[in-house]
């Protein structure tokens, strides 16, 4: 297994994702010997996972079960451990497909930060790419290092721990894309536009603040970068469910003062909230939209170097 | 294909012409008019450029690469405050429409003729600085044409099938787009199942992501894919090689189990029905048809089978005859069917062997079809724990998709959304979204799949009730999870 390559059977030294059930699941390090608690009990590594086809269901001590599943960028991003604010896929989609990322592609992104995006690059442009990636911060530097190394995909990645703003991305000349995740994204223009290709490479620059993505579009402008767009992105989650409502009482046509309720021929209509379902109520499917949901991410900046 | 090189524009591409938002995708032909944009031009000139070279129409439809002309600030402008004694009566520019045809038909450079509308507007002056802004830009938009020629990409292409055929895309907006590819996992190596509706737009998209390594099995409805828009991406030749096509006819028999190639799906060109035997067998036996099509011969029987074909392919060289030739000549075309039947055969073979594996790393469904039969197909054809994406341009679907995707089992962490699009204009003072937005980019239904325990109905029933969010308990019973 690996973050670009699939594999078929767990093995000793994989990342893993242990599924529980609904948007509960987490990530594991298969090693022999050892044991993971969940709450449906003790997974054993040894008998349990080695050896298991992803996507296995796994018995727990308890009795309860779990899945086990094949390491993705996507649920490396709904599991990592957060050592700062971080990117969620629906973003990351977009970034990939107006960057035009691919295999072979050359990125250079900074900040690292906790890394979500950064794998989800690395997965684009496997085998013959690589990203070039930028962290302010030594120790998420080093931590970043090692998560990419755990996850089999340290030659396709670079990290180097410097200010991207004072000394650039560390290569000149040879990038498709860059993508700027900082507080000040136009100090960083002109490094940005020195590691690009000579012409045609795309730019991204991502920020929460309106304010910060009009200065970007200005220096954007003033270092000759063409097709500046902004946008914002944002999911919208459905829930299915099969919702029953009720038909309202309006009573009987005619002066009548037998019936109380338009079934009061029905005996069971005190019964069981099942019995409600038959009678008086229709069934519908629905896609029911989240309570809450996220409002504001930032706003995505792309143009292209002439 | 990647790495600091630019690439150069040259005959036979495919690339995409571009002013400001507006995207035609054409193939570059010398002496082939184009007409982009309420212009007519040749490409001839723009071959050998770079891509992104951005270029004038002169008279006499000839691209010239536009030279880079620093904009003149001029001095302190003359402006106004606001546009309380501003009328709009329609007579504030001087200048007629035949004024402005004789200045182009002079050759007068747009550039020019926006400074000739400036000064020959009454109210210019009076404008806000905001105002006269807005005003150059309309006019540059008008006059000053100049086209981008860009290399084809998912970003272009997806962009340019949405403004300008969506309903050859079933309406599939691009960011929808762009979050299938990730959602998918799409990345080199893979093995991905792809059947769609929209040209072949998605199957490029997945094919530039895959950047020629792992494989494709397209599948299709009715005859065979439809592959326009892939043609527009450009891709070398050998990212071909593993891209398959199976048509979806086929998949009842495949998944039972009684698939032949016996009956092909009818290939408009083809007129001569081939039977062979059914797969396992290698030895073809063929009877034709021939007789039906061509002259009565006199001369060697027209019957052909594969061990035969080399006695015949001999008898005709030998043949010098006047009727003889243009009888080989309804041979080799009769021959060359069958060839072609036979790679068909032989390629429809590969397909269904590679299917029949089971073990694909992911499906990508994007068609017009109700959705849930496919997938309630398709899925047995892919691997445990990998993603699945369907698009549909109407949420309805993908709720029976969902209900039935839970009584099947084998499948985790579905998911139905859409995503929400806005683009903004950001200008100093000016920052706002912009004015119009499209209202719909179609949902998707997303999911990951798991080992499929078949028979036991309790366990995915109660695999069901787990994957559901817990519902309050007072709605328990009526808000039962699908």
């Amino acid at each position: 297994m690996s973050f670009v390559e699939y594999g078929d059977t767990i093995k000793d030294g994989d990342t893993a994702i242990v599924f529980l059930g609904h948007e509960s699941m987490f990530p594991v390090k298969v090693q022999h010997g050892t044991v993971t608690q969940t709450k449906y009990g003790v997974i054993r590594h040894s008998t349990d996972l080695i050896g298991k086809k992803y996507g296995s269901k796994v018995t727990c001590s308890k009795g309860g079960w779990v899945f086990i599943l094949h390491p993705t960028p996507e649920l490396w991003t709904m599991n990592l451990p957060h050592r700062t604010q971080i990117l969620y896929s629906t973003d990351i989609s977009i970034i990939t497909m107006m960057l035009e990322l691919k295999p072979g592609s050359i990125v250079c992104e900074s900040g690292t930060g906790s890394g979500s995006l950064s794998h989800a690059l690395i997965r684009t442009v496997a085998p013959t790419g690589h990203l070039y990636t930028v962290e302010f911060h030594q120790q998420r530097a080093e931590k970043a290092r090692e998560e990419f190394r755990e996850h089999g995909v340290e030659h396709l990645v670079t990290v180097t721990n410097q200010d991207v703003c004072k000394n650039g991305f560390g290569v000149s000349n040879i990038a498709d894309a860059v993508f700027l995740d900082i507080p000040s994204p136009w100090e960083a223009i002109g490094h940005a536009k020195s590691a690009l290709k000579a012409e045609g490479g795309r730019i991204c620059s991502f920020s929460p603040c309106i304010e910060q993505v009009q200065r970007t579009c200005l220096v954007m402008e003033e270092y000759g970068f063409t097709e500046i767009n902004t946008l914002e992105i944002l999911l919208r989650v459905y829930n299915v469910r099969t919702i029953s409502l009720q038909i309202p009482d309006l009573g009987k046509a005619a002066e009548d003062n037998s019936g109380t309720g338009f079934d009061s021929s029905n005996p069971s209509d005190q019964g069981s909230p099942c019995a409600n379902l038959q009678q008086g109520t229709v069934q519908f499917k629905s896609g029911v939209p989240l309570r809450e949901v996220v409002g504001h991410t930032g706003y995505l900046t792309f143009a292209t170097k002439s | 294909m990647e790495g600091g090189r630019s690439a150069r524009i040259c005959e036979g591409d495919c690339a995409v012409l571009k002013r400001d938002e507006v995207f035609k995708a054409v193939s570059v032909l010398r002496r082939r008019k184009i007409i982009f944009e309420k212009q007519w031009f040749y490409l001839d000139n723009a071959i050998g450029h770079i891509y992104g070279t951005t270029f004038e129409v002169t008279s006499g439809g000839n691209l010239q690469p536009k030279q880079e002309v620093e904009e003149t600030t001029t001095e302190t402008k003359e402006a106004g405050t606001d546009n309380r004694n501003i009328v709009d009566d329609g007579k504030s520019q001087k200048l007629t429409h035949d004024d402005i045809k004789a200045l182009k038909d002079k050759g007068i450079k747009g550039q020019e003729i926006v400074q000739q509308l400036i000064e020959n507007s009454t109210t210019f002056r009076d404008k806000t600085e905001f105002a006269q802004d807005k005003y150059i830009k309309k006019k540059k938009k008008k006059y000053e044409a100049v086209i981008t020629i860009v290399k084809p990409s998912t970003r272009i292409l997806s962009t340019m099938y949405y403004a300008r055929e969506p309903g050859k895309i079933i309406h599939l907006r691009y960011d929808t787009l762009a979050q299938m590819l990730t959602l998918g996992n799409i990345h080199a190596g893979n093995k991905m199942i792809v059947m769609e509706t929209c040209a072949g737009l998605v199957l490029g998209a997945v094919m530039e992501r895959m950047g020629g390594y792992g494989s494709i099995i397209q599948m299709y409805p009715g005859g065979g894919p439809v592959r326009a828009a892939t043609s527009c991406f450009g891709f070398p030749k050998p990212f071909f090689d593993n891209l398959h096509e199976f048509p979806l006819s086929k998949v009842q028999s495949l998944l039972s189990g009684t698939f032949t190639t016996e009956t092909l799906p009818a290939d408009p060109e083809e007129n001569a029905l081939l039977e062979e035997e059914s797969n396992g067998l290698s030895e073809e036996k063929q009877t034709s048809l021939q007789e039906t099509e061509e002259e009565p011969a006199t001369e060697a029987p027209m019957e052909i089978s594969p061990t035969e074909e080399q006695d015949t392919m001999d008898i005709n060289a030998e043949d010098v005859d006047f009727k003889g030739n243009k009888e080989k000549e309804n041979k080799e075309n009769v021959r060359e069917k069958q060839i072609k039947q036979w790679e068909r055969r032989k390629k429809l073979k590969e397909a269904a062997a590679l299917l029949r594996e089971k073990n694909a790393d992911g499906l990508i469904v994007a068609s017009k079809f109700h959705p849930t039969p496919l997938l309630l197909s398709l899925l047995d054809f892919v691997a445990p724990s990998r993603p699945f994406v369907v698009y549909c341009q109407y949420k309805e679907p993908l709720l029976e998709c969902y209900t039935k995707l839970r009584e099947r089992g084998g499948v985790i962490n579905l998911k139905l959304s859409e995503t929400w699009l806005r683009n903004y204009q950001v200008l100093p003072d000016r920052s706002h979204p912009r004015l119009t937005m499209s209202g719909g980019g179609g949902y998707l239904l997303s999911g990951i799949t798991v080992v499929l325990e078949k028979g036991k109905s309790d366990s995915s029933n109660s695999e069901a009730l787990k994957m559901e969010e817990p519902s309050s308990k007072r709605c328990k019973l009526q808000d039962l999870p699908c």
